[in-house]
């Protein structure tokens, strides 16, 4: 079977093919993989074409100058790559609801698009004030041993999985 | 280290999209970018997460110390203090639990078709954002609360970090034989 095109992977494959990207990241840019900061200076990218100049001047934007920077880049490639791959394997699908979803709280888009803004939200505000995400945190940081990192990981998914368990076993079990 | 290399910013960008296209690749052919797969990791049905981030970890642990031994590379180990990991960690859980998706994958979900993640997730991660960025000045007291550093397990226990990444790797492989045996 043709590798490139197969719908999946072995996750031990594709984990060891993550952590090899994390060696040419730091031999080639110097930089751990992460995704949050991208958000960030999008964010203040966004506010300043609608508050203009002064935007950059905000104390938090002056830690991470709202602009097109190499995680920005990264996380763009993110985009594109999983576009292709999903259309090269034919997983390509527009897909307002999400299975399980679905099949727990019925296919209404409107209330599926206003949880999932309230989740990114959540995601967002967190992920900036633990200093990473999954990625940061989760691969980047763990793999370097960090405190910060380890002690972060494991709060994602502690809070991760009591949410998820209270939404799929109380809320809508 | 590729000093210049690194500097040089008309092919980092390049670079930077280059990765983010492998990274890409390899969460959608691990299913990574499906909610169904994430929230099963969170209901703990489905073990791909956990396995692809452990595998990832413990590959890229044990090259990248080779790359820092033989001076190629250097840490960038993130800061941490008890008032913005733990905090920030939980509330970057609840909405874990809550969208499906993390800020990298909700990006790779997008990739491949899903619009709660191009109309909810993205948005919402955007504004969480933006929000942490203006209430910043008024956090800062309690982000700095219990500030440890960006010290990393090695350094805080004084050993060589070798010490460190050999029992970690031995311990994920055991659970990975554990997972494995238990058929999850």
């Amino acid at each position: 079977m043709d590798m490139l095109s197969a719908a999946r992977w072995s996750p031990y494959a594709v984990g060891i093919g993550i952590g090899m990207l994390s060696w040419l990241a730091f031999l080639l840019s110097n930089k751990p993989l992460g995704c949050s900061t991208a958000f960030t200076r999008s964010a203040g990218l966004l506010e300043r074409v609608v508050r203009g100049g002064k935007v950059n001047r905000k104390a938090y934007y002056l830690q991470f100058t709202p602009e097109i920077d190499w995680e920005w880049m990264l996380v763009l490639g993110v985009l594109v790559g999983a576009l292709a791959t999903a259309l090269l394997s034919g997983q390509f699908q527009w897909v307002w609801t999400p299975g399980m979803w679905t099949a727990a709280a019925g296919p209404g888009v409107v209330t599926r698009i206003l949880v999932a803004l309230l989740g990114g939200f959540c995601v967002g505000f967190g992920a900036r004030w633990a200093g990473g995400c999954t990625s940061g945190h989760g691969i980047s940081g763990t793999l370097q041993l960090a405190v910060s990192s380890w002690i972060a990981a494991a709060g994602f998914f502690v809070g991760g999985i009591i949410t998820a368990m209270l939404i799929y076993h109380v809320l809508l079990g | 280290m590729l000093n210049t290399l690194h500097k040089k910013k008309n092919i980092q960008l390049p670079l930077g999209f280059a990765l983010g296209i492998a990274f890409g690749f390899l969460l959608q052919k691990g299913g990574a970018t499906y909610y169904d797969v994430i929230i099963g990791q969170l209901l703990l049905t489905d073990f791909t997460v956990l396995k692809i981030m452990l595998a990832a970890m413990i590959t890229g642990m044990v090259g990248i110390h080779l790359l820092v031994t033989f001076n190629l590379a250097q840490l960038h180990p993130k800061p941490g203090a008890w008032g913005a990991t733990i905090p920030g960690a939980l509330i970057f859980g609840v909405g874990f639990g809550i969208l499906g998706y993390c800020p990298g994958t909700v990006v790779g979900a997008v990739g491949h078709g899903a619009l709660d993640a191009l109309f909810g997730g993205v948005p919402g991660i955007l504004l969480g954002a933006a929000t942490f960025a203006a209430l910043y000045p008024r956090l800062m007291p309690l982000l700095k609360r219990g500030d440890f550093g960006d010290v990393t397990f090695p350094r805080l226990f004084g050993i060589n970090p070798w010490f460190v990444v050999v029992p970690v790797v031995l311990v994920v492989l055991a659970l990975f034989y554990v997972l494995e045996s238990a058929g999850l």
